[in-house]
């Protein structure tokens, strides 16, 4: 007992300081977002495919917050998608709430209104079981926008939408500039609260759930009431995506609603990994970076390439392929800390965490 | 009146059928306050179907459930364990992706309210970090708090999934088979840790270990066949004839 009482006070500093690294934004990770905001000067002829990997790398996070995290498999993140996809369309054309910022804010509410519905059809059953109700509402919903075409516009699309410019100054121009760096900025705020939410207490507890659903409730953590506010989140997310793309092209058909776009989500995400929140954003840059280039090279089989990268991830494995980037990160890492104390001697060398902080 | 005569928790007729099968059957236990309270009985009696039905992971087919002079019979589990009930698991039942620290820490956040919060980081209130610090101690955990439960050594896993149900605070605290598949150079410590829950913490054991009942328990119910059979203090128990003719024979013998 005596020991002990000497110990608590360094075991309570151990403890304090543990749970302060753990959120801490690493190296690796700063490097991204240097490198992603630094992307607008450094690719100015790429806007429009930098723009489309922005919402794809949001929407992509969407899909991670209840996939990655709460374990909840979905085929229907299209329907939020779709949803305020129309809803920042229709806003937008007829001139109720001009201002682009505000729109996307509502959009996100729309959707993440569907998302809180549904959540409570969803989080019934099994993933089988969720794959299929989460595609039926997104279909469904498709067919609605379809069945009044005389709002949306139907087979045709949503036509004379027109955004006003972000908080009255910048215009959505033609090259696409000020729509990438709209788009960027808000997957960043995006990313920024996703980060918040999965490291709080909330975000902890969902891990739980995933991790052993049984337990979670039985140390008291209402396990149906988290999933469905993870659920409404990420609808709220999806939501903002969809709207991004409507609001920076200026125009919504039908394939918001899609299969297709959900099942690429999904694709994104078994190609950049779930669980660590940048898995939907590097899966999106490689996904898109893969089809603009095969597309280039063979503009009619380009899903074969596709397919034959995803077959490949899905054997050799990504945990063996993680296991590869961790040698190659250790290796930036010693070379960064030899490079680093060459400049700096004294100072002490610093570790490139992995970005998930494990 | 003598405080530790108020029952803590109370089953009356309790009863669940799986189909024809009667698991459990007119059950009415009473477990009294501060009590060390065992629940034993052979394979298949029941006795894993009894915290079942007290923790809210199956609902009862007939009978009623009382907490502190409360209803808790169609409590959700959860709310139960906010009531002042937790349990740990026969099978470990952990976080195998999460570390000793974050599983308490969640443990500990969810209890004081917080677990709802999604701005706030995990572990910024000095609240939290002071009783994730004792519960750390008091179970042996130190020393691995930071390594991922799936690679912890059986014995911290055994521990752990006793301290994430103490990290409950919970007033009457269900133990099922604590001891199970611990090799011997680790149970030391965990019986120690056992004996060393605070006394106003109402202990409900269920163990197949007779050394481990014996040496601990102050009170024995006998469950067989889904009915509770016997029912007293530990030395009237290991005199019965009955007891001993059904279920204890030759471990008592030995």
């Amino acid at each position: 007992m005596v020991t002990m009482a000497a110990v608590t006070p360094v075991l309570a500093g151990d403890v304090a300081a543990y749970l302060k690294r753990r959120a801490r934004w690493s190296p690796l990770e700063i490097a991204f977002w240097i490198f992603a905001f630094a992307s607008i000067w450094l690719f100015p002829g790429k806007y429009l495919i930098l723009k489309d990997t922005a919402i794809l790398a949001l929407f992509a996070l969407s899909l991670d917050l209840i996939l990655g995290y709460a374990g909840i498999i979905s085929l229907g993140q299209a329907a939020f998608f779709g949803i305020a996809g129309y809803f920042a369309g229709l806003i937008a054309k007829y001139g109720i709430i001009n201002e682009p910022i505000v729109a996307l804010i509502c959009a996100g509410a729309v959707a993440a209104a569907l998302g809180f519905v549904t959540s409570f059809l969803v989080l019934r059953g099994s993933d089988l079981t969720r794959l299929m109700v989460t595609l039926g509402v997104s279909l469904m919903l498709g067919e609605i926008a379809n069945r009044y075409a005389n709002i949306t516009g139907g087979a045709d699309g949503l036509q004379g939408v027109d955004v006003a410019p972000i908080l009255g100054r910048w215009r959505f121009d033609l090259y696409g500039h000020n729509g990438y760096v709209y788009c960027l900025i808000v997957l960043f705020v995006c990313f920024v609260i996703a980060r918040r939410i999965v490291y709080s207490p909330f975000g902890l507890s969902l891990r739980s759930v995933k991790g052993n659903a049984l337990r979670a409730a039985a140390i008291g953590v209402p396990v149906k009431w988290r999933l469905v506010a993870i659920y409404t989140v990420s609808a709220g997310f999806a939501g903002i995506a969809g709207a991004l793309l409507t609001q920076t092209t200026a125009f919504c058909s039908l394939d918001v609603f899609s299969l297709e776009r959900s099942a690429d989500l999904l694709l994104v995400l078994i190609i950049g990994g779930t669980g660590y929140l940048y898995g939907g954003l590097i899966g999106a840059v490689i996904y898109k970076f893969l089809q603009d280039w095969i597309s280039n090279l063979t503009p009619q089989y380009w899903q074969f390439w596709i397919g034959l990268v995803l077959v490949v991830i899905v054997l050799v494995g990504r945990e063996r392929m993680a296991a590869w980037t961790v040698t190659v990160r250790a290796a930036v890492g010693l070379i960064g800390a030899r490079a680093w104390s060459r400049v700096w001697p004294r100072s002490p060398a610093r570790g490139g965490a992995a970005p998930d902080g494990r | 009146m003598d405080r530790r005569a108020v029952p803590i928790l109370e089953t009356i007729g309790l009863e669940k059928r799986f189909g024809g099968i009667l698991a459990a059957q007119n059950v009415n236990l009473s477990v009294k306050k501060g009590a060390r309270h065992a629940l034993i009985g052979p394979n298949g009696a029941g006795k894993t179907t009894v915290i079942n039905l007290l923790t809210g992971v199956l609902k009862p087919t007939a009978g009623r459930i009382v907490l502190e002079g409360r209803d808790i019979t169609d409590t959700a589990p959860h709310e139960r364990v906010r009531l002042g009930m937790a349990r740990t698991f026969q099978i470990n039942q952990l976080f195998l992706d999460l570390t000793p620290l974050e599983s308490i820490g969640l443990v500990v956040s969810e209890r004081l309210g917080s677990g709802a919060d999604w701005w706030r980081l995990v572990g910024t209130k000095s609240a939290v970090i002071d009783e994730i610090v004792e519960i750390v101690e008091r179970f042996r955990l130190g020393d691995v708090m930071h390594e991922r439960t799936a690679i912890l050594p059986y014995g911290k896993q055994r521990l752990l999934e006793i301290a994430l149900a103490f990290a409950c605070r919970p007033r009457v605290l269900l133990l099922d088979e604590p001891a199970a598949g611990v090799p011997e150079a680790e149970r030391h410590e965990l019986l120690a840790t056992i004996e060393a829950l605070p006394a106003e913490v109402t202990v409900l054991l269920i163990e197949h270990d007779m050394d481990l009942v014996f040496s601990f328990a102050d009170r024995i119910s006998v469950l067989v066949n889904g009915a509770l059979f016997v029912d007293g203090a530990p030395d009237e128990v290991a005199r019965d004839p009955r007891v001993k003719a059904v279920y204890l024979g030759e471990e008592l013998d030995a």
